[in-house]
């Protein structure tokens, strides 16, 4: 039985050490906002928080991240407020398909953790997942404004 | 139920090209105005608009959302006519059950070839304006008055001389028992005030979410996980399997074959355990008789077809061998495109569960009509047995239209496993080996020219594998694959005497529709040997092509635009060159300016992009804008490192690191045109991609001089680097 919290509530799953992260929130624990697009941590889709960094889970085994908090999409908003990242893709119009923009979120979140003011050249280095639809332009603009945002100083 | 699974289908596959002649109703629903759609809460003015007591409007959508954001742009046509507040609206997709079973209602539901808007527009805003019609109509009988002394605006019917008024809710019901309005005038574009305006998509607040679902995301009580792999060899089957190794391992469920050996599947109680396990059970491959295929042996094939005597004729005017001969100067040059995987991010998947005789099907698709005649004929029941349930889906590009493989081997896998629910889902490797790929093409051009450097004479061959033939199994009219000589067969260059014509070269490896299709590949090779023209004419390239489309207005009206924007006749920093090309896809006219530089390691920089669209009418200008600024991506995706290889029969590439996709550093700066010149209905989401490819090439030239003839530029040593 291996035990996980996810976005703040504790689980228990009986799976192999070795099934990734992504299988057992997706398949196991029916949290489907980490997407599987290519299996091989390429793509980002499936890109989770854990103890606040981003980590690709589908190439994460699920025994390794024993005692670690993970945060999927569904976890970025907090009583009911959006965070400030979810709310700059809103007012950006960022998604187009949107299968890529949770882990696409969550690395920008994790950016802005420890960078509050990204300039472009930090956003190329961190925010290397893949969106097959092309919102890149978009999502630059949307990393920019959530750091802008006085709300995400404070997060 | 009177449509049998043949008609509906034949219906279905020939829907694309047929859709402009549609005749769409606004039947009237059975008297109560409750029908059997799931989740009808309201009065069903018509077959589009839902009014509910509480002021909310349903507005029906009938295609698929995938991104292109045609879910908001069709609904807001339909609330314009209709007079709502646009919060009033809630958006939601039509049924394809009750589609069938109301003899296609609402038009096509395939989201292909850009035509949603194009093709839809008119009977959505007759939805939306004889709705408007009946529930004036139901508050002017409630108060005794003439309808021609109501009006209605944000959803309120309002009687002028009384100063009485009644939202539409208030009158819902009255108004779905009223008589369908057999004539209806639509509004004057000019005076929309919310068609035309930019309004935020109505799929987007799910997404950010994190509660939007895919097909993929589908969870039923009891199901189970398939994992598949198809023979490496396209058309090759299983000649024998070992089920040994993966039996008592935990979570196995099943292994067996479907299809007549054309794939094997392994069912668990997850999908990792199903995939896993299914690397694990030897099997042997009977691959048939291509075995041996690999991209040199096509390219041989497709060599003979530029060499064939003769090819179906695409396009002929005036007498090409006279005006060629009496050219003071010819020029000649070959182009190759190659193969392209679609690699929607969200891989195929398929849930089906068939009871007895109904089939539920979940998954993402870009035609649910497709997906509901494919199921129906892969579990052997009526259409009417079926039920499609859709979602929003991880990206289409053409991937997830016509094939509906997904949907065949999905409910085949589930025909084994009765009474219980079954998601099949592809690995990237499986999704990327077993595509239906953009076709191969090569192409030979000839011009001749005057002694002014004016054509006389223009000639092209192209070759490449039928998308009609062997994905639709259509027969070509006259011989002619119309998506295969897109750019030449209606060719808006003015020049005396032409000759196009395609030689068509079928392979084993399956081919599809891939975002612009035709469009996607051929105005490489025609804008890019227009610029060769104007080179051998000594021309500038953007005024030789302005010469030659004098007399065609749009054309002429987007390349004057993007070159304005562009600062074409201004000069560019040192080192910085920059190419032009035009092109008319899909209703629509579009035109690019690319800035570059390329250093002698190979280093390419893109600098600006100037991208130009002038689609007739503007519905959503930033989702338009969106569309473009995408189809830069995609298109620079494919320019730079797109291509699918064939060796031993089989597809070489595998997954995102040897089918890699641009990412967020090379992304160039793009700077969108909207140029509406109304008057038409042009589509949007394709047509921007087309004029990309020889931009860039053409700029490349100017740089350094070399004329790339063949894509990608990862063939020519040339890699996209940060600008």
């Amino acid at each position: 039985m291996i035990k996980l919290t996810v976005n703040g509530r504790a689980h228990e799953a009986d799976v192999e050490g070795e099934m990734p992260l992504l299988w057992v929130l997706r398949d196991v624990l029916d949290i489907k906002g980490p997407k599987f697009g290519c299996g091989i941590a390429q793509c980002g889709a499936c890109t989770v928080l854990l103890d606040g960094a981003p980590v690709r889970s589908c190439s994460v085994p699920v025994a390794a991240i024993a005692g670690k908090k993970v945060t999927t999409v569904e976890g970025l908003e907090v009583n009911g407020h959006l965070h400030p990242v979810q709310q700059a893709w809103l007012d950006h119009e960022v998604p187009q398909c949107g299968y890529c923009q949770g882990g696409q979120m969550l690395t920008a979140v994790a950016l802005l953790r420890h960078n509050p003011k990204p300039s472009d050249a930090d956003i190329d280095a961190a925010m290397t997942n893949i969106c097959r639809c092309g919102t890149y332009a978009r999502i630059r603009t949307a990393v920019h404004a959530a750091a802008a945002s006085s709300q995400s100083k404070r997060a | 139920m009177t449509l049998t699974v043949n008609r509906a289908r034949r219906t279905f596959l020939k829907g694309s090209a047929a859709a402009t002649g549609l005749v769409v109703g606004f039947s009237l629903p059975e008297a109560g105005a409750q029908t059997g759609m799931p989740g009808v809460t309201g009065p069903e003015i018509n077959a589009w608009v839902v009014v509910r007591p509480d002021n909310v409007i349903i507005i029906r959508y009938a295609r698929s959302e995938m991104g292109q954001g045609s879910m908001t742009s069709a609904a807001m046509l339909v609330a314009e006519e209709l007079d709502c507040a646009w919060k009033q609206v809630k958006v939601e997709y039509v049924s394809v059950n009750e589609h069938v079973k109301r003899n296609r209602i609402w038009g096509s539901m395939a989201a292909v070839g850009s035509q949603t808007i194009r093709f839809s527009q008119d009977y959505l805003r007759k939805g939306g304006a004889t709705a408007r019609l009946m529930l004036i109509q139901a508050a002017a009988q409630r108060w005794s008055v003439s309808a021609t002394e109501c009006t209605a605006s944000a959803g309120v019917i309002h009687h002028a001389a009384s100063k009485r008024s009644l939202s539409y809710g208030e009158v819902a019901v009255a108004a779905s028992l009223l008589p369908q309005p057999k004539e209806v005038t639509l509004k004057d574009p000019k005076t929309w005030t919310l068609a035309g305006t930019s309004v935020k998509r109505v799929d987007i607040p799910d997404t950010v979410h994190g509660r939007q679902r895919y097909g993929i995301d589908t969870q039923l009580p009891g199901m189970l996980y398939a994992a598949v792999a198809q023979c490496p060899v396209f058309g090759g089957t299983v000649k024998s399997f070992d089920a040994a190794p993966v039996q008592g391992r935990r979570g196995i469920k099943r292994v067996f074959t479907i299809d007549s050996g054309k794939a094997l599947i392994v069912v668990a109680d997850n999908w990792w355990r199903a995939k896993e396990a299914l690397k694990l059970v030897p099997v042997e491959w009977d691959v048939g008789a291509n075995g041996a295929v690999s991209s040199e042996s096509i390219a041989t094939f497709l060599r003979a077809g530029l060499n064939a005597p003769s090819a179906p004729t695409a396009l002929r005017r005036g007498d090409l061998e006279q005006a060629m001969a009496s050219s003071s100067k010819q020029i000649e040059a070959e182009y190759y495109t190659p193969y392209l995987s679609h690699a929607a991010l969200e891989p195929m998947n398929c849930t089906a569960l068939i009871n007895g005789s109904e089939v539920d099907v979940w998954c993402s698709t870009q035609n649910g009509e497709g997906t509901l005649a494919t199921a129906a004929a892969a579990a052997g029941v009526p259409l009417t047995q079926v039920q499609v349930h859709r979602s929003q889906v991880g990206g289409g590009f053409g991937r997830r239209g016509g094939s509906q493989d997904f949907t065949r081997i999905g409910v085949l896998v589930a025909k084994e496993m009765p009474g219980v629910p079954v998601k099949t889902v592809w690995t990237r490797e499986e999704d990327t080996q077993h595509d239906f790929y953009r076709p191969v093409a090569m192409y030979r051009l000839k011009a001749g020219l005057d002694a002014s450097g004016k054509p006389v004479a223009f000639r092209a061959r192209l070759t490449s594998p039928s998308l009609l033939t062997t994905l639709l199994k259509l027969p070509l009219k006259d011989g002619i694959d119309g998506p295969a000589v897109e750019g030449f067969n209606e060719f808006p260059y003015e020049i005396a005497n032409v000759h196009n014509d395609w030689a068509q070269r079928d392979t084993h490896v399956p081919v599809g529709f891939w975002r612009t299709v035709g469009w996607s590949q051929n105005p490489f090779a025609r804008e890019c040997f227009i610029d060769e023209m104007a080179i051998a004419a000594g021309r500038d390239p953007y005024e030789y092509r302005r010469s030659l489309l004098a007399g065609e207005k749009r054309p002429l009206a987007i390349l004057d635009a993007v070159a304005k924007a562009a600062d074409w006749t201004k000069p560019l920093p040192a080192g910085v060159f920059r190419g032009i090309a035009v092109t008319e896809p899909y209703g629509s006219y579009t035109a690019a300016v690319v800035e570059i530089s390329l250093n002698d390691k190979g280093e390419l920089k893109v600098h600006r992009v100037v991208q130009g669209i002038d689609c007739g009418y503007v519905v959503n200008p930033d989702n338009i804008t969106a569309q473009l600024q995408g189809s830069v991506v995609f298109a620079l995706t494919a320019i730079t490192q797109g291509e699918i290889t064939i060796k031993d029969g089989r597809v070489e590439q595998s997954n995102f690191h040897d089918y890699p996709l641009l990412r967020m550093p090379e992304m160039p700066k793009v700077e969108v045109v909207i140029a509406p010149t109304g008057g038409f209905w042009g589509g949007v989401g394709e047509p921007a991609q087309a004029p990309l490819a020889p931009a860039l090439c053409n700029a490349i030239f100017a740089a350094s001089g070399k004329r790339l003839r063949s894509l990608p530029l990862s063939r020519h040593g040339i890699k996209l680097v940060k600008a």
